[in-house]
């Protein structure tokens, strides 16, 4: 071998803008145009006092910028009769959506677990009805629903509404957290059961302490679907715990005289807020692998 | 520390319509090291997954240390696993994993404490202790996963492939490791694997499975040197045993005639009485000797290959009649491709078997 007389120039990839690479670039930049104007026009419009959307300027920035609208939609906006703002509505949906996310994860989680690792006499049967179930729309199942909890007594209640969310949430949380459970190396549990960790040991000493990225996945899709969700919590969370969903409708479609363009756009707003923070804020997450260790690395 | 011995009593073990193990006998003696080697599938590992109470058996009886645990519980069958994978929980420090067991159990805090540090001791885990699985190297983590297994104090340790995760130098390291465990321990140990070297430096017994039956249960020395039949000679071993085919003939002394070869086998202690009839004949590379060519049994051979292999140098050579096979010679031989030796099969070093049931002779 001969000593490293030069070194090479390490090779680089190329950076210069071909044609192709252009349109490209066009193109990203059109669609993310297309996606952020009406985000856009809502925030821009929630900013501007009523004058001034008077005029029409749709795209105009504001001349006078001021939060009123946005106080205005959390304090003291009409939700049909009560003149309250969205914040009860947004305590609503907290109310409705912690219990049920926690709930129908620790359930549906426990299924996945049981249905992947120990030998359940029909369940296979269960899983597949569940899975088929779980592709029926949901709109069938609301009549025979309220009938039921009317039957029980328990009628339209806060928890009616958890009960709901833990129900529907079922199959999906299932299929996740089976899924991930038969991807672990079966010698894991294996190991476990000879240590002698019964059923509900190896589930919350060894498989949920593993589930970290499932149970983050599983949170992300419980949050956002139960805080979007608009015509279960109509339906079965009764007068009293209307979700914000609901709410904004009834701020949006309520007003009488004049439209309040920028009320309700900051309403909206206010509305999406709680599903977007819970996506920036838990991508870091979503890439961890947590397993790593538990087999040949 | 009681040591337990393990008695499996004609075991059925099948998965739907298929059965892998079938009328299954086997004696395992307290403190006795027991290899089960075959090749994949050969219901070595599903044997060893039903003595641990991790699978189902359709039929008989399992027996550890004289009690029927048949349908025991994996826990209160007094042993212990080491897996392949270290299934070591991930989410768990070293002494966690170590201590897992005994705490779901119950132990006494002083007692667990006492037990890690003797076993961290034993497999120097001393300093690795507080960090997680993933922290560590393969030969670490097999060793916790050992160590995780030595606390329980079990009657018997089930070994499944625990090396074969390992890349070749730690496997010999972690190999002696454990024979040194065993003869310190005098635990009852059965260990399953598909490396014939494993097996051979390891254990007390051998058994030789293949098609979920046992082919031959002896000592290492008895598995190498008599195998039963064709398959256990041709599995174990490393460079291969030599199969030359060829037919037993009785003109006065008993021979093996192999194209234009005759082979004196006075001094082969045949299991029956020898008839004329199509065999074939086994015989281990180190067992071929050089001879002079004015030897009568000196057979007359082309060298076509030379694989040195540092200690020794294996020459492949042939026949006349084209039958190929190799032998082991010294690494310091003088001997080229194209040359002619004079070569000599020993009687009382071949195996002969049937040529069609492939059992031994």
């Amino acid at each position: 071998m001969t000593a490293a007389a030069q070194p090479l120039p390490a090779a680089r990839r190329s950076k210069r803008m071909t044609p192709a690479r252009w349109g490209l670039y066009a193109f990203i930049f059109i669609t993310a145009l297309y996606f952020l104007l009406p985000l856009y026009v809502m925030v821009v419009t929630s900013l501007k006092p009523m004058a001034e959307i008077r005029q029409g300027n749709l795209l105009a920035l504001p001349v006078a910028p001021s939060i009123d609208a946005w106080v205005k939609a959390w304090t003291s906006a009409c939700t049909g009769l009560t003149c309250q703002g969205i914040k009860i509505g947004f305590l609503n949906s907290l109310r409705i959506m912690v219990p049920s996310v926690v709930i129908s994860i620790l359930v549906g989680s426990l299924t996945g677990y049981a249905l992947s690792l120990w030998r359940v006499r029909g369940g296979n049967i269960l899983f597949g009805t569940m899975m088929v179930v779980a592709f029926i729309p949901y709109q069938v199942f609301i009549y025979p629903l309220v009938r039921v909890f009317s039957f029980t007594g328990l009628g339209q209640s806060l928890l009616t509404i958890v009960i709901i969310h833990t129900i529907f949430g079922l199959p999906t949380m299932t299929l996740l957290f089976r899924n991930y459970f038969a991807s672990l190396p079966v010698e894991l549990f294996k190991a476990a059961r000879v240590d002698g960790a019964g059923f509900y040991q190896i589930y919350a000493r060894i498989m949920m302490p593993m589930a970290t990225p499932m149970i983050v996945v599983a949170v992300i899709l419980q949050t956002t679907g139960i805080w979007n969700d608009f015509i279960l919590g109509l339906v079965f969370a009764g007068r009293d715990n209307l979700p914000m969903t609901v709410q904004l409708n009834n701020i949006v479609n309520s007003t009488q005289g004049e439209r309040a363009y920028n009320v309700d756009m900051a309403a909206t707003l206010l509305t999406a807020l709680l599903p977007l923070v819970v996506y920036f804020g838990s991508g870091r997450w979503f890439v961890r692998g947590i397993a790593a260790g538990a087999v040949k690395g | 520390m009681q040591k337990s011995n393990v008695d499996i009593r004609s075991l059925q073990i099948g998965f739907g319509g298929l059965k892998v193990l079938e009328n299954l006998n086997l004696n395992v003696e307290a403190s006795e090291f027991l290899v089960l080697l075959g090749p994949s599938g050969c219901g070595k590992s599903t044997l060893l997954n039903a003595i641990a109470g991790l699978i189902d058996v359709r039929g008989g009886e399992i027996h550890i240390g004289g009690r029927d645990v048949t349908w025991a519980e994996p826990k209160d069958r007094g042993i212990a696993m080491v897996f392949q994978s270290y299934a070591l929980y991930p989410r768990m420090s070293v002494r966690r994993n170590m201590s897992f067991g005994l705490s779901v159990a119950g132990t006494p805090r002083d007692e667990i404490e006492r037990r890690v540090g003797e076993a961290a001791r034993m497999l120097q885990l001393n300093s690795l202790l507080d960090r997680r699985p993933s922290e560590l190297s393969g030969g670490q983590r097999q060793r916790v996963a050992i160590g995780r297994a030595l606390v329980r104090h079990a009657g018997v340790y089930l070994f499944d492939e625990p090396l074969s995760n390992l890349d070749a130098q730690l496997r010999a390291e972690l190999r002696v490791e454990i024979k040194r465990l065993h003869a310190r321990l005098g635990a009852t140990m059965i260990y399953v694997t598909h490396d014939q070297i494993e097996a051979l430096t390891l254990a007390d017994r051998i058994a030789v499975m293949q098609g979920g039956v046992i082919q031959q249960l002896d000592t290492p020395k008895k598995i190498y040197r008599e195998p039963v039949n064709r398959f256990v000679a041709s599995f174990v071993g490393s460079p291969a045993m030599n199969f030359i085919p060829g037919r037993i003939a009785r003109d006065g002394e008993t021979g093996f005639i192999a194209g234009a070869n005759r082979l004196g086998l006075n001094g082969y202690a045949f299991r029956g009485l020898p008839t004329d009839a199509p065999a074939v004949l086994g015989i281990r590379p180190e067992h071929i000797e050089l001879t002079a060519s004015d030897d009568p049994s000196a057979v007359s051979a082309r060298v076509e290959m030379v694989e040195p292999m540092g200690a020794d140098t294996l020459i492949w050579c042939r026949l006349a009649d084209n039958t190929a096979f190799s032998f082991r010679h010294d690494a310091d031989a003088q001997v080229c491709v194209g040359d002619t030796l004079n070569v000599r099969f020993p009687a009382e070093a071949l195996s002969l078997f049937d040529e069609i049931s492939g059992q031994r002779l």
